[in-house]
């Protein structure tokens, strides 16, 4: 993939699943990339089979590289896709298991965020539709402008004023979010607590967070941490957007997603390809990453010794957004997702930006919020689950970036509205009677 | 007392199904994933159903609980032959997708035989099909109430847990006997597979008589359990040599990728 150059490629930052593989470093080798599909065939008729190890040896290495990425692709296609189910499913529990249990989540009391102006406890059907897609404009737009935005100061290489932004973005939801979070944890269970115990906590936590996400620490911390805070956003999102412009606003958020992905010339695109030309990561603080790098064995060095920059000292500062009643910053997070670079031993890992998390959950947590139903909560996290199958299967096949959002969010919008409406009464019709399917 | 209640039911209902997936699934990505695809099928099934039975139910009569009762065994009889369709329809996608795997890549062997592919697709049909039929009951059985206190059964939750479990199995193995029917052109068993589900459902007709339909659901269930285990390649022999610990293809095999 030579993603880079090609004009028709548009990359969705935030939400695009870009596959990088090959692409070690896609700008100094572009020829093999360009016939990967004419040269494939005849290799793989008179090839010699690839096991699982493959070792490249620096001649033949190119065009090897290629039927060794089909079957790379292949082997660890389905890998990576449960390395994504694994997280996504465990933030959905989180939020799920959060808005069964503590109702403050779901308490609505009047209080919305700054970009949803416009309130929904209107007389009239059409005024509150009306008031929900204006909102979403707003939010929608607010997220636009923070994009170019932050494009705008990556390009001209203001790199202090994002770290900055994203530190105080991160101390905020690492400290503030989790203190509320806690609160209302203790309220729930009706836990005694006392302040200099909360301090503890809660600094220990923050703590250990900010030097997992923006500085090093080990793969698996710095994963939990990565969904927790997907969960909180969640949860807020969950909280203080008002009903129908959730709905719409997710619905908005991955036609966005699409078009913003399918046509060229999109912020996001010139963050990326801006950061290939630079040879540097794309924000990894706000991209979950299950990368695991073999360091041993490589073949090539050079390529080699900037890994451990990229995986062993994650991350840097992605874009990030908290949203509160006070008004902070707006997200436009990165989510893209894409494996790392790998080599031979393996594990491209996969990366999925936080976004695309958060905007999961929100989805299933509304799922679970909305009434008594647990068909419809586990209708939509099949329906996400699913979509973000498909879209890694695309991914593998067209080898170029897409955006995670769309097919999930599009899935799971058809079948929580299904599910609530016609599969609800028929189930509980079929429980009353005691009758089974 | 509830969450006693609520802990038994959700370990007999989903006991089973949960180890069968700890124990030969989770460790392959692959298979999860056709699991999680069998249960998405299911699932659209369930939808196209509801879509139908919600249509019948808004241009009927909503007072006559007559009508509303057959409208209710139409959609049962409806959802049944309905899934049926759509595990014929993941058969043919599962078909398609293998040989294009098999087309891709270099190997002369899939990476996930159609069998595995039958049991994992059976058991994804089943663990949605219990989860919708079972968790509300099981969530309601948390909270504080009492069960029965209209003079309705008081065995409701678990005769609930324990239809649910029989499902599931038999999903299981109505999926191993199904694509085997397929694979091997057999049509009668394919049908058999069909009526014996109908036969399912329909003995639940007479719930809350519950010795009328749990007692031959589980004769069902052990009679499919059987047949798909023939199905899958067993056999007397393999079974004792397996119990026995002297079967080495399986002993080898445990030592060895396939």
């Amino acid at each position: 993939m030579n993603a880079s150059d090609s004009e028709e490629d548009c990359y969705n930052e935030r939400t695009a699943l870009v596959q990088a593989e090959n692409p070690a470093l896609p700008s100094y080798r572009p020829e093999p990339e360009q016939a990967p599909p004419t040269n494939a065939e005849p290799k793989m008729q008179g090839g010699a089979r690839r096991g699982g190890s493959p070792v490249l040896d620096g001649g033949e290495a190119d065009q090897e590289a290629d039927v060794d990425d089909e079957e790379l692709t292949l082997k660890y296609g389905a890998k990576h896709v449960i390395m994504l189910f694994v997280p996504v499913t465990l933030c959905m529990v989180v939020v799920v298991a959060t808005i069964k249990s503590v109702s403050f989540y779901t308490e609505k009391n009047g209080q919305q965020l700054i970009y949803t102006p416009f309130t929904e406890d209107t007389a009239s059907v059409g005024l509150r539709l009306l008031n929900s897609v204006l909102n979403t404009i707003i939010m929608i737009s607010v997220i636009v402008v923070m994009t170019i935005f932050l494009v705008v100061l990556y390009k001209y290489r203001c790199y202090k004023f994002i770290h900055g932004w994203l530190i105080l973005s991160s101390l905020m939801l690492l400290f503030w979010f989790s203190f509320m979070y806690l609160g209302e944890v203790f309220k729930t269970y009706n836990v005694a607590m006392d302040y200099p115990t909360v301090g503890m906590i809660i600094w220990n936590f923050g703590a250990v967070g900010m030097i997992c996400i923006h500085w090093k620490g080990p793969l698996q911390l710095q994963q939990a941490y990565l969904i927790v805070i997907s969960a909180l956003m969640a949860l807020v999102f969950i909280k203080y957007l008002p009903e129908w412009s959730a709905w719409v606003i997710l619905g908005a958020i991955s036609i966005y997603d699409l078009v913003a992905v399918l046509c060229p010339k999109g912020p996001l695109r010139m963050l990326v390809e801006t950061a290939q030309e630079r040879n540097e990561p794309i924000f990894p603080a706000l991209i979950y990453s299950s990368a695991m790098v073999w360091t041993v064995g490589m073949a090539n060095p050079s390529a080699h010794s900037e890994r451990p920059a990229q995986d062993a000292a994650p991350l840097w500062e992605g874009e990030e957004a908290e949203q509160s009643s006070a008004g902070a910053e707006p997200e436009s997070r990165p989510s893209r997702s894409y494996p790392a670079d790998e080599d031979l031993e393996e594990d491209r890992g996969v990366k999925l930006g936080l976004g695309d998390f958060i905007f999961y959950s929100v989805l299933v947590g509304k799922a679970a919020a909305t009434g008594e139903d647990w068909n419809t909560t586990l209708a939509c996290f099949v329906a996400i689950l699913i979509g973000l199958c498909l879209t890694l299967l695309l991914l593998a096949i067209f080898k170029k970036a897409l955006p995670a959002l769309p097919i999930s969010i599009t899935f799971g919008l058809v079948f929580y509205f299904s599910t609530d409406y016609l599969v609800r009464p028929f189930m509980d019709s079929l429980a009353d009677h005691q009758f089974y399917i | 007392m509830t969450a006693a209640v609520f802990f038994g039911c959700t370990f007999i209902a989903f006991g089973p199904a949960i180890a069968l997936f700890l124990f030969t699934i989770a460790r392959d990505p692959l298979r999860v994933i056709f699991l999680i695809a069998g249960a998405f099928f299911w699932l659209v099934s369930l939808l196209l159903s509801s879509l139908v039975w919600f249509i019948t139910v808004q241009i009927s009569n909503r007072d006559s609980a007559a009508q509303q009762k057959g409208l209710l065994i139409f959609g049962v009889v409806l959802s049944v032959l309905l899934q049926e369709i759509f595990r014929f329809g993941y058969y043919k996608l599962l078909k398609k997708a293998n040989e294009g795997l098999l087309a891709l890549s270099q190997e002369e062997t899939m990476p996930i035989s159609i069998r595995q592919l039958a049991y994992v697709s059976g058991l994804g049909f089943g663990f949605m099909s219990g989860a919708f039929s079972v968790v509300n009951i099981l969530a309601d059985s948390v909270g504080p109430g009492t069960i029965g206190i209209h003079g309705d059964s008081q065995h409701y939750f678990l005769s609930s847990a324990f239809m649910t479990m029989a499902i599931i199995l038999l999903h299981m193995f109505w999926g191993v006997v199904f694509f085997d029917a397929c694979e091997k052109q057999r049509w009668w068993a394919l049908a058999a597979v069909v009526l014996s589900h109908l036969l399912v459902s329909c003995l639940t007709f007479q719930n809350p008589e519950y010795v009328g339909s749990l007692v031959p659901t589980y004769v069902i269930m052990f009679l499919m359990g059987v047949w798909a285990f023939c199905c899958a390649g067993g056999s007397l022999r393999n079974l004792k040599l397996c119990l026995t610990c002297k079967d080495k293809d399986f002993l080898l095999a445990n030592h060895r990728p396939r």
